[in-house]
């Protein structure tokens, strides 16, 4: 807010600043927290291999899962015929799956996978602090 | 072709709501962190939306629906595709590369490496990911353009482009966030609203000829069709068909009372074909002719084709540029991961409008798959299904749509390519990102204009190959593994580009001469993918690993939970904290106002 009766207020002097996004000459180490992590004994660093392990292996598994469900479609439709020309209420089994059904099921995955990953990380958050 | 008021004035109106929305949130972008970061407080839900605006593009809006109207249930793969790569985004990368403070992908290979040639190495192929991905945007515009306005294709281009600049040089990151956002929403509208009105029209007046879909016979020519060939194609008739004829065919001088025999015919550019009514429709190019192959999956090369798109598609939106600059928008890594939820749900409910109006395409307009402009499938249908009046005002909604789509992308890879280009070859500061910006615009400008068009959507598909032949393997192996060393990781992008971009070039060639490339060429991901990928574990096995503590110290910083507080973010480092974060997160990601 501006303050009231004191007539034009002086102009402040505005200093012309450079701005600079990435390093032109700047040191590379800047971006390295090293500062926070010096503090982390071999007992944090394993915590956070663990972390990062589970991490992993959540992601991966739903990535596995996602890719063998779709990956097996055009097998499928190539060696199983009845599964190609199969239709359900009318409309051929391939256009369900793919342009109706593969939605719900990418976005269960995501679904999953943050809560799963919010989860463990929640549990390192109590771990570290207790 | 003919003139639609309503068309151009959806368009107009788009383009300027996208000028006022820019300009009016343009005020509020005082500061350099403002312009190109948005302050890192833009919550999880406005930015899915902006995120998923600037995604959708012209591939997805038109191409399509005109690739299912040609090519059927193989075509499904795209919108699939192009959903399924935001859940690898999600799995792998969006809360590491959130906290790892990158805002370009060369910020990020520097933040891993600490190497200042993998930055510019990546630098380029940021530039040439982005121009492989808005040269189709751009032809689209174009194509889109002259067909709602007697105007030759070059000046949708422009007119796309110019719009683009001038709002880039007016707001940068935080009125793209806003206009991005809103155009999401508009394009949903836009095709949502035709597809149900259409859906309506067909359940309601089930005309007679719309034969069933699952005959074992092709389209038929609803009605005598003239149709120019705009560009030279090879068309595959299916049974003997009475044409008459004007221009060259297979090489001959053309004439009317022509008959296609049964086989293969290259038509020649500027030849214009007359059928009569009830004549099968030739396919062109790949196109399923007849409707029994169209209605399900194909064996052989498409089988191949579509393991190709998985590959590229599942990976690619992993490294697309304007994608990952959208992360550092959100306030940390968690939001970052609530982000890519959202833009899943915002995409699933997108994708299911561009497949239904392909498959209505294939019903009412199916001499679109003669001209080798299926592409504008989506803007024909309404004038095929409806009177005059009320298509005209749906095929209006459809085309202001695919010039949101147009805009939005276009915006986006601006951006993020002048944000690249202005840090890494000029200084830095707002103005070099705005000279940038013209300088980006210029060139994918000219190649679209000398390159002849192919479906957009295939264009795209390069696009996405060569993002996850190149980034993704440095993305990933990045994040996750620790013994990715410089030289593994330079050598694959090198080398992903190398086989991609040679692919690119077969397939232009291929497109100038008849259309030999198989499918792998057309779309290489399914080699290239995996071939980088075990170049690069190969060499960096063999080559100098980085000192244990510093990849230790890096992958603390990519993976420790946001309480924790080690993100370090570029910006803050040089500007010093931000002064108004605006908005406090509240637990479990809800934000508040303060």
């Amino acid at each position: 807010m501006t303050e009231h009766g004191q007539g034009p207020a002086a102009p402040q002097r505005i200093h012309r600043k450079r701005v600079v996004l990435a390093g032109g000459n700047s040191p590379v180490s800047v971006l390295r927290a090293r500062g926070e992590v010096e503090q982390q004994t071999s007992m944090g660093e394993l915590l956070v291999r663990n972390l990062i392990r589970a991490q992993l292996r959540v992601a991966l598994g739903l990535a596995a899962i996602v890719t063998v469900l779709f990956g097996a479609i055009p097998l499928l439709s190539v060696f199983l015929p009845a599964f190609n020309h199969a239709t359900l209420l009318g409309v051929p089994l391939p256009w369900l799956l793919l342009g109706v059904l593969a939605f719900p099921v990418l976005f269960a995955a995501g679904y999953v996978y943050n809560r799963m990953a919010e989860r463990n990380e929640r549990d390192f958050v109590d771990m570290v602090e207790n | 072709m003919e003139l639609n008021p309503w068309a151009i004035a959806g368009m107009a109106a788009v383009g300027l709501f996208t000028f006022w929305l820019g300009h009016a949130s343009s005020r509020s972008a005082v500061s350099t962190p403002d312009f190109l970061v948005a302050r890192r407080a833009v919550r999880a839900r406005r930015n899915a939306a902006a995120l998923a605006g600037e995604y959708l593009s012209a591939a997805s809006f038109l191409g399509i629906a005109g690739l299912v109207l040609s090519d059927g249930a193989g075509a499904l793969w795209y919108p699939v595709g192009f959903t399924a790569g935001f859940l690898a985004v999600l799995l792998f990368v969006a809360a590491p590369l959130r906290r790892s403070g990158a805002y370009t992908l060369p910020d990020f290979a520097e933040a891993r490496f600490g190497s200042r040639r993998l930055r510019g190495l990546c630098a380029v192929f940021v530039l040439l990911v982005c121009y492989l991905y808005l040269i189709p945007q751009l032809q689209g515009a174009g194509m889109v353009l002259s067909y709602v306005l007697p105007v030759p294709t070059w000046v949708g281009a422009i007119v796309v482009i110019a719009v683009v600049v001038v709002n880039v040089l007016g707001g940068g990151m935080r009125t793209a966030t806003l206009v991005q956002a809103a155009q999401y929403w508009i394009k949903l509208f836009a095709i949502a609203a035709p597809t149900f009105v259409l859906c309506l029209v067909f359940f309601i007046a089930r005309p007679d000829h719309a034969e069933r879909l699952d005959a074992a016979r092709t389209p038929t020519f609803t009605a005598d069709t003239t149709v120019h060939v705009q560009t030279t194609v090879r068309m595959t008739v299916q049974e003997t068909t009475p044409v008459a004829a004007e221009g060259r065919i297979d090489n001959v001088a053309a004439h009317s009372g022509m008959v296609l025999t049964k086989g293969v015919h290259t038509v020649d550019k500027g030849t214009t074909l007359r059928f009569p009514e009830g004549t099968s429709v030739p396919a062109v190019g790949s196109a399923k002719s007849a409707n029994s192959d169209w209605l399900r999956f194909g064996g052989g090369q498409d089988a191949v084709e579509a393991y190709s798109l998985m590959f590229a598609l599942f990976l690619g939106a992993v490294g697309l540029p304007h994608v990952l600059a959208r992360f550092y928008t959100s306030p940390d890594g968690r939001a970052a991961r609530r982000t890519v939820l959202h833009v899943l749900a915002l995409l699933g409910a997108f994708y299911v409008f561009p497949t239904v109006l392909g498959a209505l395409s294939r019903l009412y307009v199916p001499e679109l798959m003669v001209t080798g402009r299926a592409d504008v499938a989506v803007l024909d249908l309404p004038g095929a299904m409806l009177s005059s009046m009320t298509g005209q005002i749906l095929t209006g909604v459809l085309a202001a749509g695919a010039f949101a789509a147009f805009l939005a992308t276009s915006s986006g890879l601006l951006v993020s390519l002048s944000g690249v280009i202005s840090t890494e070859v000029l200084t830095g500061r707002v103005r070099d990102f705005r000279w940038a910006a013209v300088l980006c615009g210029i060139i994918p400008l000219a190649a679209a204009i000398a390159l002849r068009p192919s479906e957009i959507t295939v264009g795209v598909g390069m696009a996405f190959a060569l993002a996850a032949s190149t980034f993704a393997p440095l993305l990933l192996l990045g994040i996750w593994w620790r013994k990715l060393t410089v030289a593994g990781a330079a050598t694959g992008i090198v080398l992903g580009g190398i086989l991609v971009l040679g692919a690119f070039t077969l397939s232009i060639v291929s497109g100038y001469t008849g259309g030999w490339a198989p499918a792998l060429v057309r779309q290489p991901a399914l080699l290239s993918v995996p071939v980088v990928f075990l170049v690069v574990l190969l060499v960096s096995r063999a080559t100098k690993q980085q000192p244990q503590a510093e990849v230790n110290a890096i992958f603390l910083r990519l993976h420790a939970p946001d309480p924790l507080g080690l993100t370090r973010d570029r910006d803050t480092e040089r500007f010093g904290p931000p002064r108004d974060q605006g908005r406090k997160p509240l637990r479990g990601g809800r934000h508040r106002r303060q």
